[in-house]
């Protein structure tokens, strides 16, 4: 490791939290051993997003190439990151994939969503309950940058289409009152 | 035109709103009032009766003993097409459209296909007669979309979304309500006649999708016509039970969304909508959303198909009519 001292920087990391027992202590392992120094932890337990999850800000110290491996790690942890640094997702779109997506691969699938668009796939349920062999369901939440939702579902309408499966689409531009 | 459910309803309803029924036909035979040819008004008061003629038709019998062109020469103010709704050059009503406009009279469309598939001829004739022509029954049954969209002003207009088929909608609802699987409930809907014996075209869409073009045309005036194939169009006869317990789950739900977006696209297909949402209608409601230039978001909604339902807006429309 080659880090200077001196380029150590202040970040806050905004993230999303399931509620259940564990959670905090989980999503700050991956700070502490990527050597992050945490400075301070603001969990808003009384405050739920709209989907049940519990919003925590972390403030802490770390040089910025430790600092990526550490989104990464929290990522890699299954942990929802909703801004980092300076870099903030600020729109988020759920769709939903039906059709052979296990043997189409799901796992390519994802991660050609996450090359070929600026978004970051934030949480996946798959759904198969004929088993994987048969049509199942995956619902796929993506965080985008201010403005990217439109392009970003094109690129995973072309994606899908290539793999012969369907895009149940968000409802976009409003509609959602 | 037509004596199928809203042919016959508009008969039925007709005396209602103060109106005579001269003429009624189907595809095979009509009734023609006595006097119907050679006067130039229509007689007050020597209509046909309507009754009889439908009853006669449930018997298996023809509807009168003339000819269904005959009904096309009677002596009417408007003639009010409802026949079936066909795709590309949207014969017989088309044909039907056309004879009326060139003996200057006024046309009632709850016919989808001329307004959908030949918006501009229809258009074109309108001019050249003395007739006009209107269509609030094809859009939304009773809902009153398009005198809405007509009395805002179509350029005041920026978007229009919602759900515009009832069969497709009380599919979507009951395997999210129930956790069954396509087919079950596509059979319970057919059983409850909620489906019809064919719902190929509610259920792949194209329903809700020739509704979404005759709004673009309408909202496009004459900048642009609108068929049904510049509509981008996705059926819901592949949507798993899966699908939408993960959008449940989510607080969301898969509604059979048709829109006309403010670039002028035309897109109909299954989308996600939060569950408990205005768009996200139950059973056989439909739902249409309005986005105003000025005002907001304007919803309507109300029972989109139907015999009585869809004779409520042709009889509406008449009510529209200039005097000739």
């Amino acid at each position: 490791m080659s880090d200077s001292t001196e380029d150590v920087r202040a970040y806050t990391v905004r993230l999303e939290l399931v509620d259940e027992p564990g959670e905090l202590l989980r999503a700050l392992e991956p700070i502490a051993d990527n050597g992050g120094n945490l400075l301070s932890i603001f969990h808003e337990r009384g405050n739920v997003t709209p989907r049940g999850h519990i919003p925590v800000e972390v403030d802490l110290e770390a040089t910025p190439e430790r600092f990526d491996d550490i989104v990464d790690a929290l990522r890699e942890a299954g942990i929802n990151v909703i801004q980092a640094g300076s870099h903030t997702y600020s729109e988020s779109l759920t769709v939903v994939l039906t059709g052979h997506l296990v043997n189409t691969d799901l796992s390519n699938t994802l991660s050609r969503i996450q090359e070929s668009t600026a978004a970051n796939v934030t949480d996946l349920s798959l759904s198969a309950p004929e088993g994987t062999e048969d049509v199942s369901s995956a619902r796929l939440r993506l965080a985008t940058e201010e403005g990217r939702a439109a392009s970003t579902l094109a690129t995973v309408r072309d994606i899908a289409e290539e793999k012969d499966l369907r895009v149940i689409e968000p409802l976009m531009g409003g509609g959602a009152a | 035109m037509g004596a199928g459910a809203v042919g016959a309803a508009v008969a039925n309803l007709a005396g209602e709103y103060g109106h005579t029924v001269v003429a009624l036909a189907d595809s095979s035979s009509a009734a023609v009032a006595s006097d119907g040819s050679g006067g130039d008004d229509a007689g007050d008061g020597n209509g046909i009766d309507a009754a009889a003629a439908l009853e006669s038709k449930r018997a298996g019998e023809p509807l009168g003993e003339a000819d269904p062109t005959d009904a096309l020469e009677a002596d009417y103010d408007a003639l009010v097409e409802a026949t079936p709704t066909t795709l590309g050059d949207a014969q017989p009503g088309f044909g039907h459209v056309e004879r009326a406009l060139e003996r200057d009279r006024h046309v009632v469309l709850a016919n989808k296909g001329p307004v959908a598939e030949r918006f501009g001829e229809v258009r074109e004739l309108e001019e050249q007669s003395a007739g006009t022509v209107r269509f609030e029954a094809t859009v939304g049954g009773a809902m009153p979309v398009l005198s809405t969209i007509e009395d805002f002003d179509p350029d005041h207009i920026d978007a229009v979304r919602g759900v515009l088929n009832g069969t497709a909608n009380f599919i979507l609802s009951r395997m999210a309500a129930e956790g069954l699987g396509y087919e079950h409930v596509l059979a319970e809907a057919q059983d409850l006649g909620v489906a019809e014996a064919d719902p190929t075209f509610d259920v792949d869409g194209t329903d809700a999708a020739l509704k979404c073009v005759i709004v673009a045309n309408v909202l496009a005036g004459d900048d642009r016509e609108y068929t049904l194939d510049d509509a981008e169009v996705q059926g819901i006869e592949e949507i798993p039970g899966s699908a939408l317990e993960l959008a449940t789950e989510d607080g969301q739900t898969i509604r059979l969304i048709g829109e006309v977006t403010p670039a002028g696209e035309v897109r109909v297909g299954p989308r996600l909508v939060p569950e408990h949402g205005t768009l996200a209608v139950t059973g056989t409601e439909n739902i249409v959303q309005l986005e105003t230039a000025h005002a907001g978001r304007l919803n309507i909604s109300g029972r989109g198909a139907g015999g009585p339902e869809t004779a409520t807006a042709v009889l509406a429309d008449a009510g529209r009519l200039p005097d000739l």
